[in-house]
This record gives structure tokens, C-alpha cells and sequence, in this order.
């Protein structure tokens, strides 16, 4: 009897997919046990912590002007020095940062809903409801996001308002095709039929069997997307459409500091930091929910 | 299905989108609060030129006759008269164009250069070191403000090292080149992190594949194989990638043009704006809309053109 070696080459490689155990795929479940989810919770949670608490950080007003201490460097009174109204650059970025999160995480919502509730139908009927709402987001991805979203909060006005009515029209395209697809799949499935010839209602399979099984995948998609939203705000104030001065916002921060980018350059560099932070958070977030909630497929 | 049956196909498809993205454009005039023919005309219209444009526009008629009138005139070139330049939108649009199309090639040529490198290094080496660089970078990218990058490029080339031009578009083929250098990099970056994601699992895709498990165990060196193999089969997603994100590009060279001061079509979106010269803003958001159109009509011909494998169907 001779051990039989393997020729080199065919020894399972990084590429080929391994079936985990029972006990891995349990240690893959524990959230806890994912470091990147872990760090994106803290770098998200810090942030969102530290603009909720602006009020208790710092006891300076982001909007009261003081032309007597105009673009001062950073110091013990102010952190990160101040603006040329004098106002202080750190309670500004904090109190910007929660006008820019809550709109943010508002905004991310209606997409959400309307995408999800619109792909579904497509998806579960498919015919004539299928064709008119993959003809509707043929017509929306043929704008590019910015031109689409800039133009419509110029003809409604600047302010919230418009902005939620800017990025719903805009954003529940990527939503619909996502639950489309993954509908497409899952009616076809046992569980899915059983319940037709139980006779369960159309709306009551959807609501009840489907998206149940298919709103991880929307889920995954809203924590990159509300990335995409912060930068949409963050822009929109950066061109004066977003919200009204004189209230704070990461945005109009960087406008302001642009002028002085050559002597002041905190004032633009550091409001963009605490975007890529933010940014950071959230996809890091959205990677480890994706490796939990689809495992093998990372 | 033949070529031309594959190309005839595409382009009946784009009917629907045509008539939705006209309607969409024309239905802006209708989402400003108040009368249309004041936000067409601007606050300083006489009450005789508002009366000439509701008997032209039709704004007292039905709103299908009036998308038709806008649909008439679009087909006859007319854009309608900007209210800030005093000449017809049509043909301030083509005097933007060049800087937009050379900024667009531009960028889309280097996030080329950016992204397959980065990609095949991470590719090549799957859970390496080299790998999770490269998987961070999208971390990183995706949340960052295009206009805030720029600023961080003219920081450093600009005003720290002095090589670049911060600002226009430069004259004559090379002086493009050089202006246009910053903005251009600044729009590739801006895309690189989603064609690097997308490349990278596309390579992984070919490196598992049948062929070159073939050519590995023929013995063909590792240099070549990844040049001569894998690279050659995963530009064509590489182009599809960058075909499919061309919104995404081209929402942000908006952005960018207004950061260098680049005389194009975004800067025309942006400075129309703030004279709030609705028909110019009208006139350019759909021809946004034709270049997206356009260009992905284009990246999926030329797809189907160059890989023979694709089926027409």
C-alpha cells in the first residue's frame, strides 16, 4: 500500500470554495466576531454619539458670528481654529454633521420603501408590471445621479424638502433592481409555490414569504447608499442648493474654506475627512452585514 | 441574431427611454413653484412677452399638447433662448461640449490606468497582503466628496509642488493635456474604487477558469500567463464596467469642471443655475441624458464588435 500524493496544483487553493462547518458558519454568524463590522460600529457610533452630543461637547454656537477672532489657528479655546466669521470650526463640524446625518438617514428611507415595493411587484407579476417598471428606471439611470438630482432640487428650491424628493426620485432605481432579481429567483422556489397552491393572497406571499427572504440584499445596498446620499448632500450644500445658510453643514464648510485653501487649508481638508470617515463607517458596516447575512458568497 | 439585428434591437429600446427622458425634462418647468411661463422667461418678463410664450409654449393647454409643442421644437434644434447669455441654448451647448467630452476620455482612459494594475495585483495574490490594500481602497473612495479630492490634488500638485495648472482648460492639444491633468485624475480617482471592485472579481473569475488551469499546467510562466490570458479577458469587463458607470462619471466631471473653472457643459449646469436661467438648466440636463444614452449604446456595440463570444440575444 503506497499513500497516494497529490499532484502540486490540485490541493484546494484560496480559490476554491470550502463548505464551513457548522461550528465556523455559527462563529461567521456572531456579529461581534466580525472586525470589520465591529470597527465600522465604532467609527459610525463615534461620529453619530458626537454630533448627537454637540450640545454637551462644546460650548460655542455654530452660527453666532465674532469677526473679532476670524480664521484663528487651532488652539486651547478652539480645537480646530475658526472660520473668517469667527465662528468655531469644531461646533460647526459637529452641528453640521447632524443636520447632514439626519437628512441622510431620513433620506435614505424612501428609496428603500418605494424601490422595494416597486421591484417586488415587477418581480412577482412580471408581464406588463415588470415591463413598465424596468422602462421607468431605463428612463431615471439615463441621467447621471448628480445632473439628475442637482437639476431637480434647482427647480423645487433649495431646502430638506427637495432634497428627500431629489434622491427618492433618483435612488429607488437601484433598489427595484436588486429586489427584482432577487424575487426572479425566490418565486420560483418550493416554499413560494406551496403557499400559490395553499391559495394565499399575491400581497400576502409577497409581504409574508418573499421579502422576507429577499430584503437583506436591499438592506446590504442602503448602508452603501446612504454613503451616497451624505455625498449628495455634502455636494448640494457645497454648491449652495443644500440646507439654508447660516446653518451649519459639511458642504457649505468646504465652500467657505475653499478660499482660503492655500492659508487655511484645516478649513477645507478636515469638514471632507469626517465625510470619508462617515463614509468609512457605513462600508465597513455594509461588508460585515453582507458576510453575515449571505456567508460563502463574500 | 445577426450584428445589425443585435444594433436594430438597442435601438428600439431607446424609444421608450427617449419619450421618458424628454417628458422628465420637459415636466421640470412644471415642478417650479409658481407660473412656468415666469420661471421660463425670468422675473423680469413683460406681461405682452408671457402672453406671446402661453399662445407658442401652449401653457394654457392640455399638458399632452404641450409636451408635443416641446417635442416639436426639440426636433427643429431649439432648446429655447437663455435668459443670462441672450442666445439659444442649442448652440451654447455645443460651445461647452469640448472640454466636457475631453474631460470624460480623459478620465475614463485613467481610471483605465489607475484601476487594472491595482486589480491585478490584488487578483493575482487572493487574500495576500497586496490584496487587502487594494480591497480598502474602496472602503475609503466611495465615501469621499469628489470636489474635496480635488481640492486635496490642488493642495499638493498645485500650490505644494507647482507642476500642474489648477485651473482652465489650456489651449492647443498638449495644453489640454496639461490643464486638464488634475481634473481628469481627480474624476478617475473618483471612479477607480467601483471599476477596481469589479475588475478584481472579474479576474478572479478568468483566473479560475477552465483555460488557464490549461495553460498553468502546460507550464506557461507566470508573467505571461496574467499578461497574455487573464489581462486579455478582463479589459472587455473592464470597458463594460466603466460603460455602465458612465452616469456616475459623468455626474461627476459636473462637479469637477466647476472646482478647475473648466468652460463646459457642467460649469454651463452650475453657473445657469445661479442665474437661475431655467432653459439653459433644462437644455443641458437632457443633453447629459443623450451622452449617457449614447455612450453606453456605443460600449455595447463595440462590446459585441470586439468579443466574439458574446451571443446576439
Amino acid at each position: 500500500m503506497s499513500t497516494v500524493s497529490l499532484p502540486a496544483g490540485t490541493e484546494p487553493g484560496p480559490g476554491t470554495p470550502v463548505v464551513p462547518s457548522a461550528a465556523e458558519r455559527r462563529a461567521t454568524r456572531r456579529w461581534y466576531r466580525q472586525p470589520a463590522l465591529m470597527a465600522g460600529i465604532i467609527i459610525t457610533g463615534v461620529i453619530v454619539i458626537a454630533a448627537l452630543a454637540a450640545p454637551l461637547l462644546t460650548s460655542y454656537n455654530p452660527t453666532t458670528q465674532n469677526l473679532t477672532a476670524s480664521l484663528l489657528g487651532p488652539s486651547a479655546h478652539h480645537l480646530l481654529g475658526t472660520d473668517q466669521l469667527g465662528r468655531d470650526t469644531f461646533t460647526r463640524l459637529l452641528y453640521g454633521l447632524r443636520v447632514d446625518l439626519r437628512i441622510a438617514f431620513i433620506a435614505v428611507l424612501f428609496p428603500f420603501v418605494l424601490g422595494t415595493v416597486l421591484g417586488s411587484l415587477a418581480g412577482y407579476f412580471g408581464g406588463w408590471a415588470d415591463v413598465v417598471v424596468m422602462r421607468l428606471v431605463d428612463i431615471v439611470v439615463a441621467f447621471p445621479f448628480y445632473v439628475l438630482v442637482i437639476a431637480l432640487v434647482f427647480v423645487l428650491g433649495p431646502g430638506e424638502r427637495s432634497i428627500y424628493i431629489a434622491i427618492t426620485t433618483v435612488g429607488w432605481v437601484s433598489y427595484a433592481r436588486i429586489v427584482r432579481g432577487e424575487i426572479l429567483v425566490a418565486k420560483r422556489q418550493e416554499y413560494v409555490r406551496a403557499a400559490q397552491s395553499g391559495g394565499l393572497s399575491s400581497l400576502r406571499i409577497m409581504g409574508r414569504h418573499l421579502l422576507p427572504n429577499v430584503i437583506s440584499q436591499a438592506f446590504i445596498y442602503a448602508m452603501s447608499d446612504i454613503v451616497q446620499d451624505i455625498l449628495a448632500i455634502v455636494t448640494l450644500g457645497y454648491f449652495g442648493l443644500g440646507v439654508p445658510p447660516p446653518t451649519a453643514d459639511l458642504g457649505s464648510m468646504i465652500n467657505d474654506g475653499q478660499n482660503f485653501l492655500s492659508t487655511h487649508w484645516q478649513l477645507t481638508t478636515i469638514p471632507g475627512l469626517v465625510v470619508v470617515l462617515v463614509g468609512l463607517g457605513l462600508s465597513l458596516i455594509g461588508d460585515g452585514l453582507a458576510d453575515i447575512l449571505r456567508p460563502g458568497q463574500s | 441574431m445577426g450584428r445589425m439585428a443585435f444594433v436594430g434591437r438597442r435601438l428600439l429600446q431607446l424609444i421608450p427611454v427617449a419619450f421618458g427622458v424628454t417628458f422628465i425634462v420637459f415636466f421640470m418647468v412644471h415642478l417650479i413653484p409658481g407660473n412656468p411661463a415666469l420661471s421660463i422667461l425670468g422675473i423680469h418678463a413683460t406681461p405682452k412677452a408671457i402672453a406671446i410664450l402661453h399662445q407658442e409654449w401652449g401653457l394654457n393647454r392640455p399638458l399632452w399638447d404641450q409636451y408635443w409643442l416641446f417635442l416639436d421644437r426639440l426636433l427643429h434644434g431649439n432648446l429655447g433662448q437663455s435668459l443670462y447669455y441672450g442666445q439659444s441654448t442649442t448652440s451654447l451647448v455645443f460651445s461647452h461640449l469640448p472640454p466636457t467630452l475631453w474631460l470624460i476620455i480623459y478620465s475614463a482612459l485613467l481610471s483605465v490606468l489607475i484601476s487594472v494594475p491595482l486589480a491585478m495585483a490584488a487578483a493575482s495574490r487572493q487574500g495576500g497582503l497586496r490584496d487587502h490594500v487594494v480591497r480598502a481602497v474602496p472602503l475609503l473612495g466611495l465615501g469621499m466628496p469628489s470636489f474635496w479630492l480635488a481640492f486635496l490634488l490642488i493642495l499638493l500638485f498645485g500650490i505644494k509642488l507647482g507642476v500642474f495648472p489648477v485651473s482652465g482648460y489650456g489651449s492647443g492639444f498638449f495644453g489640454h493635456l496639461r490643464s486638464m491633468f488634475l481634473p481628469s485624475l481627480t474624476a478617475a480617482l473618483a471612479l477607480s474604487p467601483v471599476v477596481i471592485r469589479s475588475l478584481r472579481a472579474s479576474m478572479l473569475t478568468v483566473l479560475g477558469a477552465d483555460f488557464i488551469t490549461t495553460a498553468r499546467s502546460k507550464g506557461v510562466p507566470g508573467g505571461r500567463l496574467f499578461f497574455r490570458h487573464v489581462l486579455r479577458n478582463a479589459v472587455i469587463p473592464a470597458v463594460t464596467v466603466l460603460g455602465i458607470n458612465i452616469g456616475f462619471l459623468i455626474g461627476n466631471t459636473v462637479i469637477i469642471e466647476n472646482v478647475f473653472a473648466i468652460p463646459g457643459l457642467g460649469q454651463l449646469m452650475i453657473n445657469s443655475i445661479f442665474q437661475r436661467d431655467f432653459p439653459v438648466v433644462q437644455g443641458v440636463t437632457l443633453v447629459f441624458a443623450v451622452l449617457v444614452v449614447l455612450i453606453n449604446l456605443l460600449a455595447d456595440v463595440a462590446y459585441a464588435a470586439l468579443d466574439p463570444r458574446v451571443r446576439f440575444d
